[in-house]
């Protein structure tokens, strides 16, 4: 098998010219059967599979991908991670996530480049601040770092933010979590799918799922554009396409796929060395290691699975970053890019046994699933290993929405991310 | 971005004229008593959600603040046509109800 990378194998394949690496994972050709079949290739599918192996010992896993590995929302988000969220149930998820995120680089041998460098949500009305201040304390009271802080800490911590007393939106104070920050998207796929592939987990690509054999109840396989794939066990992690996954088995889901854009500026000196985000001006920034200004804004409003977005929107988002931030305002924008975000109604996600015996879902992440990809990963392979949900995603289920426990979570997650 | 066509101002606008409203023709469970949690669950947040043709509602919140209906496919953003509520109900019952 693959040997671990360090910092011997890098410098001495640099005196190589970097030739001769190994490929990072197998390409595998689908088996007639397997134990557990994963539907989607992206961070948190590929979690689920190395969390099922490492976990739970179950090795005989495909994790099937109708495009490429990656190439859906795991490299279309702003890579932001944090836990600082309102009710018990989403922080305590979130939070497990954060601290298997602060490991996640030795676990997987791969460095994910999680950068611990804050995040702050700012404040810009009185109620603002009293959210904040109601956030900060159910955060402290659940053991997640969060601290108020006012205008003037704000404008030392960020210089370059406009806190000025006449913006249209002023400035009155954050909240702060240090250890939030933000991590390499596409490494977290390539660490998990490398990690994954050693236990023997097969991942195929160009393998998009068409139908289910669903008999009393009960999955026995999958339908798709490269044959059968026998399985008792499937986990669907789609984002934006859990609907159709779930049309499939009958299931009616509560979701909505809008698109939401982002875009990175060209590279620049550091300027900006943490995470900002505003729901009222309604836009987030962050600067990555390269130097770009990573940016994202708001959904679109009408359900779309076309990857791209409307320019108004993006216009809204350039409004928002420029009041934030004046000095950005002749900063050129290199790409810009839509992914399809499986929205709930209460902002939560779904990881969930569903009335099909073998099927799971874990879908409904919305606009904030890449800060969750460990923890949401561990859970879910909880859930498929022992047919019950982990305690922490037990909340989570689908029949929530019959009982009526919502997890009111628009408050931290309604826009930024 | 995409135009929009009003039926109620007989004009084709730009989509940020408008309101999206979701789901179109969901319908209210009619025995409101005697309904159960999964029904009124369904009602309230399941949507069929299709990658494909989708009826939906929109308001021209711009202009004369009406709802109609929008026969829109999500995967390409294509319009086949937008219709008054109960134009759109007699051409969505003649498809049987599609997406």
């Amino acid at each position: 098998m693959k040997k671990d990378y360090s910092f011997w194998s890098l410098f001495a394949k640099g005196l190589r010219h970097n030739e001769g690496w190994d490929p990072a994972w197998r390409s595998a050709t689908p088996k007639p059967s397997y134990n557990v079949v994963i539907v989607g290739a992206g961070g948190h599918g590929l979690a689920t599979a190395y969390y099922l192996a490492k976990d739970h010992g179950i090795r005989d896993i495909a994790v099937i991908e109708k495009g490429y590995l990656g190439g859906g929302n795991t490299a279309r988000n702003t890579t932001i991670v944090r836990s600082n969220y309102l009710w018990d149930e989403a922080a305590l998820l979130y939070e497990h996530a954060l601290k298997l995120w602060e490991g996640l680089t030795e676990d997987l041998n791969f460095n994910v480049m999680f950068s611990q460098r804050g995040v702050f949500n700012l404040g810009h009305t009185l109620q603002d601040m009293r959210d904040i201040e109601r956030r900060v304390n159910a955060n402290n009271l659940n053991g997640i770092d969060a601290l108020v802080l006012d205008a003037i800490e704000v404008k030392r911590r960020i210089p370059i933010l406009n806190t000025s007393k006449s913006a249209r939106y002023p400035v009155l104070g954050a909240s702060f979590q240090p250890r939030g920050g933000i991590a390499r998207h596409d490494a977290v796929a390539w660490g998990f799918a490398r990690a994954a592939s050693k236990y023997g987990v097969d991942i195929i690509e160009n393998c998009e799922v068409t139908g289910m054999d669903i008999a009393d109840g009960r999955i026995s396989g999958l339908e798709t554009t490269r044959g059968t794939i026998r399985s008792e066990r499937v986990g669907c992690v789609a984002s934006g396409h859990s609907s159709v996954l779930a049309k499939m088995a009958g299931i009616r889901m509560p979701i909505e796929s809008h698109p939401l854009q982002a875009f990175v500026s060209e590279s620049m000196k550091p300027v900006l060395d943490t995470v900002v985000m505003s729901n009222a001006v309604h836009g987030y920034a962050s600067q990555s290691d390269k130097g770009e200004l990573v940016i994202g804004a708001g959904i679109d409003h009408a359900t779309s699975y076309t990857q791209r977005g409307s320019p108004h929107i993006i216009e809204h988002t350039a409004a928002a970053i420029i009041e934030l931030f004046p000095i950005f305002s002749r900063v050129r924008m290199n790409r810009q890019w839509g992914g399809i975000v499986d929205t709930t109604p209460d902002a939560c996600p779904i990881i969930s046994k569903t009335k099909v015996k073998g099927l799971y879902f874990n879908c409904g992440w919305g606009t904030g699933g890449f800060k969750a990809t460990p923890g949401s990963g561990n859970v879910f392979a909880h859930t498929i290993a022992k047919d019950e949900p982990h305690p922490l995603n037990k909340a989570f289920s689908l029949d929530r929405f019959s009982t009526g426990h919502l997890i009111d979570e628009h408050g931290a997650a309604g826009v930024a991310h | 971005m995409f135009v929009l066509f009003c039926p109620h101002c007989r004009e084709k606008r730009e989509e940020e004229e408008f309101g999206y409203g979701g789901e179109a023709f969901r319908v209210r469970p009619v025995a409101p008593e005697t309904a159960d949690d999964e029904t009124w669950g369904d009602y309230l947040f399941m949507r069929k959600n299709p990658k494909g043709w989708h009826w939906e509602l929109w308001t021209h919140t711009t202009g004369c603040r009406k709802f109609f209906v929008v026969k829109r496919n999500t995967a390409t953003n294509a319009i086949a046509g937008s219709w008054t509520l109960a134009e759109g109900r007699n051409v969505y019952d003649a498809e049987g109800g599609a997406g």
